[in-house]
């Protein structure tokens, strides 16, 4: 025996609906959605997945999806059920989710969303309903108004030259690589309506077997919106949308596909595993126990970008930080970035640090030209320059201050290339300051040094700029 | 107890991803992007998710499905995309789902400029989309409150089941300094009762936010208001400091706290009895503690990048008890911690 | 027992929109004359000629308003 009627992943009662004829739904006369939702409703018993499916409603006439399916249920703003359903699948690959938009959601306000989860072909399926109308807003011009439709919002009719053609999204769509399976059908006589029911069905099933995104696109009739009876908006859809919007399917890849290649997992949270990765990507820093903490500094590091400024100021205060002292540091920000000039800032304490930005710096290193210009009358009277001479070609001008000059850069050249140039200042500062014993940096410089084969040669820079300035003292 | 040394915005993902936050969606925007370059390493290789989204709009979206899923789920943005996100996250207040929104705010209004500024308080804390409801706003000052407060922003998000904020600025996100990084814990928390997550336990759940008869919208008002009531008697979070002698207390949030936190013992060198007074949450705002200490302290400056928006709250927090100055600074430019010591001469000097 | 195949039209849901008659192969649906408590006309199974063949049950908007039995 078969029996065709109302499936059961359709409630019984509307009790969600308000207001009275709880058994009846809210569309008008003649209207699609009705069709339509009863169609998907029995694919869902069919394939035994209304336990796991969550329904998408739009912004439109089908905002009220969630009176009628007795599935998972989750409501969209206006044009946002792709990126909506596209976040639903992603926390759950196994539910099956349907985006079900009208024209102005999906091809209008939604255009974006719709586009952008079918070029990333996510695994669900998108069924919408052209009308070629708003309804629920009082009959205006859709994306979709044929030209010479009468709309509320084009009561002479649509004109190509002022409100543009028709859009038509199947078309669109299947010129995208990801998608699986793109179908335009209508909601007609007969053979319509069930080759409807039977692309339906198929994009469930792709979505399913997890083959891939799938859209139809739903020919369908707005009497109250067109005014006009049923029966004469089933004959105008089928004789006019049906030239503009011609039916058939654009694209089937499905067979292609295989089954579950498109599914994308979210593994659940495990805090042991996540605990685990997080400290060995950070990689916990130990501080020495036999390193005193170096005085109160507040440093600024200046100069072109490239020239490894910020990293010269982040091994300074990681140096800090691991013999156990407060440390921020903090690029210079903004507009600065873009000028080719870069600089640092870097405060050691050994309590709290209040602002990380250095306005009075006790230390400063420069290593060109404006940055001395531009930062030397801010030094602390007592404070440090060092000053990088092979890029800086006048001398500092301040007297109440300690000044170290070395042509780090001509070093680092001799060397072999200029990018050691930063660490060669490091250690000239170390000798200047007497801020770390120079084993103490010897010792924790390569840990700091994320390409392996680079720490000879920053030890060997650093050394050099430490001896620099020892032996000027000395001498 | 591992501890590393990393930039604000990278913190935000150490604490999102230690809190159990699994899907992380975003837009390309300055200065945010950095917390989206490390969300693109490490959701995935932990077994989560990250999508770049076409737009701010879809980011958001993305969010509201995985949240009412009832997956730990987040975004993060700077200010233009913030605006942006007003939709969605009215919509996520609307259905009781609790998403995690960064805002990383830089110079506006319009295109603004990529520089620090404070201007999307009002944004944040007043409620910003349509409709009658609050985030709950975090204001972090360190890189080890930008991995804590994103923490305690997805559980606050699940206690009241309303979008959660972490309003920061370029600088918090930029800056570096030691972090502590907390040990993740399994969740203790059931969405089964309220999430729809595509299985038989939850067919009968709903995440929705239309209510067409309007007195069953002004109940869900109400309900979503008692909530607001509960988050402002059990929430409040602030931070005081030398407040207890003040003649005048500085009240900040995120970097410009910093800046005050530097200029106390100057002011108290100088005998000037200066406190600061830091408003962690900045919804629910600190109202009640503010108007106890306008019992005593006579004196308020609050201090902001912008033309003036938390001022506001301080000034309906001690009504006529005390007297608010307010200096500003915007555009990108940050007070020095002199031009703050000049403020406190200045309002300490006067009569009365 | 073999039964004979039948439609039956829930009345107080139909909207009267007509589409099931236009679909029906054996033109067995009707319209009626008396209003339902919605004020639509709905139809009816004239009780004669149903195959079962369920084309008025996809054509028909209204999920609950047409059930067809095929034995």
């Amino acid at each position: 025996m078969k029996v065709y009627e109302k499936p059961n992943a359709l409630y019984g009662t509307f009790e969600r609906k308000t207001g009275p004829a709880l058994e009846s739904t809210h569309y008008c006369q003649g209207c699609s959605h009705g069709n339509v939702h009863k169609m998907i409703a029995e694919a869902l018993v069919d394939f035994g997945v209304q336990d796991r499916t969550v329904f998408v409603s739009p912004v439109g006439c089908a905002v009220f999806g969630f009176y009628y399916f007795d599935t998972g249920h989750i409501q969209a703003a206006h044009g946002r059920a792709p990126a909506v359903a596209t976040g639903i699948k992603r926390a759950n690959p196994n539910s099956i989710v349907l985006s079900y938009q009208g024209d102005g959601d999906l091809a209008a306000i939604g255009t974006a969303e719709t586009i952008h989860a079918a070029n990333r072909g996510e695994n669900i399926t998108v069924i919408f309903i052209n009308n070629a109308i708003y309804g629920m807003t009082g009959g205006q011009m859709a994306p979709t108004t044929l030209i010479e439709q009468h709309t509320t919002t084009t009561p002479g009719g649509r004109v190509e030259g002022i409100h543009g053609n028709p859009i038509r999204m199947c078309e669109m769509i299947s010129t995208l690589t990801a998608p699986t399976y793109v179908e335009r059908v209508a909601i007609g006589n007969s053979k319509h309506i069930m080759k409807a029911r039977k692309a339906i069905r198929k994009a469930l099933q792709i979505q399913i077997e997890g083959r891939g995104y799938s859209f139809i696109e739903i020919l369908s009739t707005c009497p109250s919106g067109w005014k006009m009876t049923p029966p004469d908006a089933r004959d105008w859809m089928l004789e006019h949308m049906t030239k503009v919007f011609p039916l058939g399917v654009f694209k089937d890849e499905s067979k292609a596909r295989e089954p579950g290649s498109w599914d994308r997992v979210i593994k659940p949270f495990e805090p042991e595993a996540v605990g685990a990765y997080l400290k060995d990507f950070v990689g916990a820093t130990v501080a020495d126990p036999s390193q005193s903490k170096p005085q109160e500094m507040h440093c600024k590091f200046a100069g072109f970008g490239g020239q490894g400024i910020l990293t010269m100021g982040l091994f300074w205060a990681q140096l800090a930080m691991r013999a156990g002292s407060k440390v921020s540091w903090i690029p210079s920000y903004g507009p600065e970035m873009r000028g080719g000039t870069a600089n640092c800032q870097v405060n050691i304490a050994d309590e709290r640090i209040g602002t990380p930005l250095v306005e009075e710096p006790t230390m400063l290193a420069v290593m060109n030209q404006p940055s001395l210009e531009k930062f030397e009358a801010e030094v602390v009277p007592g404070g440090v320059l060092l000053v990088d001479t092979s890029m800086v070609k006048t001398a500092p001008t301040r007297t109440d201050i300690k000044t170290v000059l070395i042509p780090a850069s001509e070093m680092a050249n001799q060397m072999g290339t200029s990018k050691v140039a930063n660490v060669i200042l490091l250690g000239a500062l170390t000798a200047a300051t007497d801020a770390f014993p120079f084993e103490y940096v010897i010792k924790t410089l390569p840990e700091l040094i994320k390409k392996k084969s680079l720490v000879e040669m920053n030890i060997e820079a650093f050394t050099r700029g430490y001896q620099y300035v020892r032996e000027q003292q000395n001498g | 107890m591992a501890t590393q040394l990393m930039k604000g915005n990278d913190a935000i993902i150490i604490g999102a991803l230690a809190a159990g936050c699994r899907a992380y969606f975003g837009y390309p925007i300055t200065p945010a992007s950095e917390i989206a370059h490390a969300a693109a390493i490490h959701f995935p290789a932990l077994g989560g998710t990250f999508i770049q989204a076409e737009s701010e709009v879809s980011a958001v979206n993305m969010l509201y499905g995985t949240a009412g899923m009832g997956i730990r789920s987040m975004t993060a943005t700077a200010s233009p995309g913030f605006s942006l996100k007003q939709e969605g996250l009215s919509y996520c207040a609307g259905a009781e789902v609790p998403a995690v929104v960064v805002d990383v705010q830089r110079g506006g209004p319009g295109l603004g400029n990529i520089a620090p500024e404070q201007s999307d308080y009002f944004q944040a804390t007043k409620g910003g989309g349509h409709g009658n409801y609050r985030l709950i706003v975090l204001a972090p000052n360190s890189a080890q409150e930008m991995c804590d407060l994103t923490g305690l922003a997805f559980e606050l998000a699940e206690k009241y089941r309303n979008p959660a904020c972490i309003l920061t600025d370029g600088f918090v996100g930029q800056m570096m300094e030691s972090v502590d990084i907390p040990e993740p814990k399994a969740l203790t928390t059931d969405h089964r009762s309220w999430a729809v997550d595509g299985t038989p336990a939850t067919r009968g759940n709903l995440i929705n936010s239309i209510y067409l008869d309007p007195y069953e919208l002004e109940a869900h008002n109400l309900k979503l208001q008692a909530k607001y009531e509960r988050c402002e008697v059990e929430d409040v979070r602030f931070e005081e400091s030398d407040i207890e002698d003040a003649d005048l207390i500085v009240v900040a949030y995120g970097i410009v706290s910093r800046v005050a936190l530097s200029t106390i013992a100057l002011a108290r060198a100088k005998g000037q009895k200066v406190g600061i007074f830091r408003p962690i949450t900045l919804y629910p705002f600190p109202t009640k503690r503010l108007a106890q200490l306008a019992e005593k302290t006579k004196k308020f400056l609050v201090s902001e990048l912008s033309t003036g928006q938390m001022v506001e709250d301080v000034k309906l927090a001690v009504g006529h008890t005390a007297q608010v100055r307010f200096f500003g600074r915007c555009g990108g430019v940050v007070p020095t911690g002199n031009e703050l010591l000049d403020q406190y001469d200045a309002i300490l000097g006067e009569e009365g | 027992m073999a039964g004979v195949p039948y439609l039956e039209v829930a009345s107080e849901l139909c909207k009267g929109c007509e589409l099931c008659m236009g679909v029906c192969p054996k033109q067995c649906i009707a319209i009626g004359d008396k209003l339902n408590s919605a004020s639509y006309r709905p139809v009816y199974y004239t009780g004669e000629n149903c195959t079962g063949c369920g084309l008025c049950f996809y054509a028909c908007p209204e999920p609950g308003a047409i059930r067809v039995v095929k034995p």
